[in-house]
């Protein structure tokens, strides 16, 4: 039933095809699949749209992920402009997700559960948190962030840039791997009931790690934009927010 | 004792050590935010959904700390380099 044996801890390690020079890896296969799966979802859905009262099933629960995502972004970014964010955040929760939950089905291995697979969607945060700064405040502005409070402390923010990088990538596949191992060894040791439960805590890991993924994107994405928008704040018509609402000025005298 | 059996056992030994050690600090430190958090939910109801999200933020984070030895143990056991080293000699 499982075809990752349980010496391997990667996916990668699974060839399912081969000829010649190209190999086709378990790894490959079912991100090919999950990509497959929501690209013909989302366009059949998209298909028929109503704007009416009456709306199909499953324009209902696109319309529910859609708002719900932006709803998270925007209370992350505290800005009007979420749906820039959108598609990039949207995309990496929707993946991973779909990943995670689809080890329901037997036989099916998560590619998240793969250290390249998680890599990449880690190197793709590291690369879009610059590109969205710089889009937001400019090359000037957005290098500037590094050199604050001295230049000195230049290369702990690369450093640090590197290592939650590499905490993002780990952490995603230390939490799927382990649960695809934990249900492996239990199988083996106590194999009717116990197994079954551990297998719920990890679709409930799969999703939670889904969440968690997007939002450190969506909290790195919004520290690289904001530093510009706070310094600005005193100059905006920080009064006239205050008197309509004191306790919240902070959040909206950034826009 | 030969390398094979003195690799074989260093490795089993140690990541076993690693799971044990590696695990008391942030079982502890998650302990504790999430009684902060739950304190503070019971002081402001409202603001539960920003307590939330913050506290799963930051277990994430403190739990990578965990995932870590968890990798590093799971490495030792299944795909050591030394044992592979040393089998296909």
């Amino acid at each position: 039933m499982d075809i990752l044996p349980l010496q391997d801890i990667s996916p990668d390690a699974v060839v399912i095809w081969r000829w010649g020079f190209f190999s086709l890896n378990a790894t490959i296969l079912f991100t090919w699949v999950i990509m497959g799966v929501l690209t013909l979802i989302s366009m059949v859905v998209t298909r028929n749209l109503s704007t009416g009262i009456e709306i199909s099933r499953w324009q209902n629960l696109l319309e529910f992920m859609v708002t719900g995502i932006r709803n998270q972004i925007r209370e992350v970014c505290q800005r009007e402009d979420d749906y820039r964010y959108l598609p990039f955040v949207g995309t990496l929760f929707l993946f991973i997700l779909v990943s995670n939950v689809l080890a329901i089905i037997p036989g099916y291995v998560p590619p998240t559960g793969s250290l390249s697979t998680t890599m990449a969607l880690a190197l793709c945060v590291l690369v879009a948190v610059p590109l969205y700064g710089i889009v937001d405040q400019g090359l000037r502005g957005y290098i500037k962030h590094y050199l604050e409070p001295t230049v000195f402390m230049l290369p702990f923010h690369i450093m640090g840039e590197l290592s939650r990088t590499l905490a993002l990538a780990i952490r995603l596949f230390g939490n799927i791997m382990s649960e695809a191992k934990i249900v492996a060894i239990l199988l083996a040791v106590t194999p009717l009931f116990f197994p079954v439960i551990m297998h719920v805590l990890g679709l409930l890991t799969g999703i939670i790690q889904a969440y968690i993924f997007a939002i450190l994107a969506m909290v790195y994405i919004a520290s690289a934009t904001r530093a510009q928008s706070e310094r600005r704040q005193p100059t905006t018509d920080q009064n006239s927010e205050e008197k309509e609402q004191p306790h919240n000025h902070q959040q909206k005298g950034e826009k | 004792m030969d390398n094979t059996s003195l690799i074989g056992m260093v490795s089993i030994i140690t990541a076993g050590l690693t799971m044990a050690i590696g695990t008391v600090g942030p079982a502890l430190a998650e302990g504790k935010a999430v009684v902060q958090a739950m304190h503070s939910i019971a002081q402001q109801p409202d603001e539960r959904n920003t307590i939330t999200r913050t506290l799963f933020v930051g277990l994430a984070m403190i739990e990578s700390t965990a995932i870590y030895c968890f990798v590093i143990s799971m490495i030792l056991i299944f795909a050591n380099p030394f044992w592979n080293h040393v089998i296909s000699r």
